[in-house]
């Protein structure tokens, strides 16, 4: 990859039916570039977590990623109530998921801390009312290339 | 042995089987997608009850070879098609988790 390929995506805050779609649709281009597994797996399921976050807990947002030679970038932008707590909520088990979500399988409180677990890198920046934007790095170690 | 075979060995029902010859490598029992996520390896039968439409998209990420629905759970409404349209494989079974993962664990 000589030069960085990017892709942007919204994420709709109104449908859990299509919840994961833009995480989805990264995983087939990563598959395209031919990029290994592991990689791709991991990026998978850092962004799900964080789009599904965005669903269920800041009414939708926006994706972008970045993708070089060196590695996959994921910065998750949205306007919703942001995060009082970071320490609290990057707790396992740790979620403000309300019933109705907890019965559709989501609100494990797993999502941030599989976040950070499957990144080599990864950021919060949050203001209360405002919004919040995840930014996350998985790199290609070139054993894996 | 694949998913195919399972079907067969098991008795189990197919909502859906657009990748029959995918090779089921092992298991994992669960209903929490992020446990999912986080913990299926690719190649897995997930065995689960949860029937909405948000395990395709599970199922795809974390790129098991099934959905083994157990207890008898149907899947809702439109997810059958949409698991067929994506190519994920989705059986159901009327067996409990416990005992279908026995089952499947002791065919590999
Ligand atoms: N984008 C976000 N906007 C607002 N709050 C968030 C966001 N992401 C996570 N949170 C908060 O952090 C908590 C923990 O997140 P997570 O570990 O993904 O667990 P879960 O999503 O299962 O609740 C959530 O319950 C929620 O309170
Ligand atoms: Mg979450």
């Amino acid at each position: 990859m000589a030069e960085t390929l990017k892709f942007h995506y919204d994420v709709d805050g109104d449908n859990f039916t299509s919840a994961g779609a833009a995480s989805v649709e990264v995983k087939r281009k990563l598959r395209q570039l031919g990029l290994d597994a592991e990689t791709i797996r991991r990026v998978s399921i850092a962004m799900y977590e964080g789009e599904i976050n965005m669903v269920v807990h800041a009414r939708g947002g926006s994706a972008d990623v970045y993708v070089d030679k060196d590695g996959i970038t994921i910065i998750l932008a949205d306007r919703g109530p942001g995060i009082p707590d970071i320490d609290l909520a990057m707790q396992e088990g740790y979620s403000t998921a309300p019933d109705n979500i907890r019965a559709l399988g989501f609100g494990a409180g797993m999502g941030l801390p599989n976040m950070k677990r499957y990144t080599d890198e990864m950021k919060i920046d949050t203001v209360l009312g405002q919004g919040t934007t995840v930014t996350m790095k998985v790199f290609i170690h070139p054993a894996n290339v | 042995m694949t998913v195919r075979g399972l079907k067969e060995a098991l008795d189990l029902s197919a909502f859906a089987l657009p990748e029959g010859d995918r090779d089921v490598r092992g298991g994992y029992a669960g209903d929490l997608l992020s446990w999912v996520m986080g913990r299926a390896r690719e190649g897995d039968a997930w065995l689960t009850i949860m029937s909405n439409a948000n395990i395709v998209a599970v199922a795809t990420l974390a790129d098991v070879s099934c959905i083994l629905l157990c207890e008898g759970v149907e899947p809702d409404k439109g997810v059958a098609g949409l698991a067929a349209e994506k190519g994920i494989n989705l059986l159901g079974s009327g067996r409990s988790v416990f005992e279908l993962s026995a089952l499947v664990k002791e065919l590999l």
